[in-house]
């Protein structure tokens, strides 16, 4: 990674702090979760509430499925020259009971990935920009030392 | 069952990549339907249009364009946008209108042309798009597709194999359908021989998108039987159910799934709720179906289609076509048509097309292709934005 200041790939979706947390919102009134943060109006059907605050989601959670990438993607996807493939996971957070997508960290491919699998999010490069590096959650397994942890 | 009416006219203008405007097709596939069912255009009362929204595409007011098409004669209509099920909501509609009793024939049309090269989102920094969110952050179409894919192989055990069977079989039928884009028989090793794209999917287990019209003419069963046609298949049902709440599979463009945190919700799957209603309504079961058409946007989603439908026990899809029921000739035929895997999808008219095949199915004149003895059908199709349908033909 170069020195470039570090900025977040989408502003307000993510903590940048060293054990990274994916900032949603919740349902005052029932508890439903979201990500991206909801603040007008619940969907679940049996609630109306109109007030929310925000939640900091699991940082960790198990694989519901995974793939990956092996051609580019389209704009506003920044590629880096030459493209690399890079993994994607589905992860369900158990408390939240909803299921996150996120690219996996470089190094790590489908082969090393299973269902159930324990993963943890992290923050890498997305791509870089003249000014700056900007990062993005993605998901990692979570090794025997509790990763970063 | 009164909530019935008759299919008399089935037409499509064939898929490929033609390049042409949209209503050319639509009005070609209007024209054969009329055809099929021996009346004249101006009979019709009702023109309603499956659309699709694309950027200013004039798709979107699809029941007039094509009614100006075949000539103003004076009829209402109306346009419906669904998405993957707009052909099959623009069905509805008219079902609605004849058994109203507020007119006795109906056509129903969609057609589309591809725009070329990749469909992706605006530019700019739209974090408020999860289009634009999903392109940004790597996640494009066959991502979602490859997710199912991958869940059935590590929970079921699925392999790479039955999921090129998949293609096999339908390119195998398909190539005997003049009305398919594809039409090329393939083996085991052209499909292992493709370009993975997204891994465990391969560019062969993964549909094009095509040029195509669909077009059907329904009526009252009273007028069916005026013109001699009291046993032409029946719509028995039409399910466009949107989700439940709380909607546990990741759909495109979603980053995340609804979350079922709260008191009294329940994780639902949306493509297994769309047949249900469709079952109910017509008062019949899974084991009444001779014959499928589902949305095969990849070669693991008809396995998975075959569980929603209820045809095969969740996680047992593979076995079925390992024994060779899902192809003709087998206990429940799959895409006799050849499925997306020979058309390509053309968004709007797809769900028509699917009850096109049904109807030629159950009429019995689908040559070599023919499900012998068809006398119940379903379709089932799932798109974006919580769209999707399941349609029952019977005869």
């Amino acid at each position: 990674m170069s020195s470039k200041p570090v900025q977040p790939a989408i502003e307000g979706w993510f903590t940048l702090s060293d054990t990274p947390q994916l900032i949603g919102s919740q349902c005052c009134g029932c508890g439903t979760y979201f990500f991206p943060k909801q603040d007008h109006y619940c969907k679940n059907p049996d609630c109306d509430s109109t007030e929310f605050q925000e939640a900091l989601l699991s940082p960790r959670g198990r694989i519901w499925s995974y793939t990956n990438a092996c051609y580019k993607p389209p704009a506003p996807f920044v590629a880096e020259e030459p493209f690399e493939p890079y993994a994607i996971a589905a992860v369900e957070l158990e408390k939240e009971r909803m299921t996150v997508l996120g690219q996996v960290v470089k190094g790590v491919g489908v082969e090393d990935l299973k269902v159930g699998m324990e993963m943890e999010l992290v923050l890498e490069t997305l791509h870089e920009t003249d000014e700056d590096t900007k990062v993005t959650w993605k998901w990692r397994p979570v090794t025997d030392n509790g990763g970063q942890g | 069952m009164s909530g019935e009416v008759a299919i008399i006219g089935a037409g499509m203008h064939p898929w490929g990549k033609w390049g042409r405007n949209f209503v050319e097709y639509g009005v070609a596939a209007a024209r054969e339907a009329l055809a099929d069912a021996g009346i004249p255009w101006r009979d019709v009362g009702y023109v309603s249009g499956g659309a699709t929204v694309r950027c200013g595409y004039p798709g979107y007011v699809a029941g007039a364009t094509f009614a100006q098409a075949l000539g103003w004669q004076g009829c209402e209509v109306n346009t419906s946008y669904a998405a993957c099920a707009s052909g099959s909501q623009a069905l509805a509609a008219a079902r609605n209108k004849i058994l109203a009793g507020e007119c006795e024939v109906a056509l129903v049309v969609g057609a589309d042309t591809t725009p070329k090269g990749f469909l992706a989102p605006a530019g700019g920094y739209r974090p408020e798009d999860p289009d634009w969110v999903r392109f940004y952050l790597g996640i494009t179409n066959p991502t979602y597709f490859a997710l199912y894919a991958r869940r059935r192989m590590d929970v079921y055990g699925d392999t790479l194999e039955d999921f090129a069977a998949v293609k096999v079989k339908n390119a195998a039928i398909g190539s005997k359908n003049p009305r398919a884009r594809y039409r090329k028989c393939f083996s085991a090793e052209d499909v292992a021989a493709s370009a993975m794209v997204a891994d465990p999917l391969r560019l062969m287990d993964i549909c094009a998108t095509s040029d195509g019209g669909a077009a059907l003419i329904v009526c009252s069963l009273d007028y069916a039987k005026r013109i001699g046609k009291g046993d032409a298949p029946r719509v028995a049902a039409i399910s466009t159910v949107t989700p439940s709440f709380a909607s546990a599979v990741v759909e495109m463009p979603d980053i995340a799934t609804d979350s079922a945190a709260a008191a009294g919700i329940d994780a639902h799957s949306f493509r297994a709720s769309l047949p249900m209603k469709a079952y109910e309504e017509a008062g019949i079961g899974p084991e009444d179906v001779d014959v499928a058409e589902v949305y095969d946007l990849s070669t693991a989603l008809e396995l998975d289609w075959i569980e929603d439908l209820q045809l095969a026990p969740r996680g047992e899809a593979a076995q079925l076509l390992r024994r060779g029921d899902t192809a003709v000739g087998g206990k429940i035929p799959v895409n006799p048509s050849g499925g997306l895997a020979c058309f390509g999808e053309a968004v709007p008219a797809q769900a028509l097309a699917q009850v096109c095949e049904l109807t030629w199915q159950l009429r019995g004149e689908c040559g070599d292709r023919q499900v012998e003895g068809a006398r119940v059908g379903i379709t089932a199709n799932q798109g974006l934005f919580g769209h999707g349908s399941s349609v029952i033909v019977k005869r």
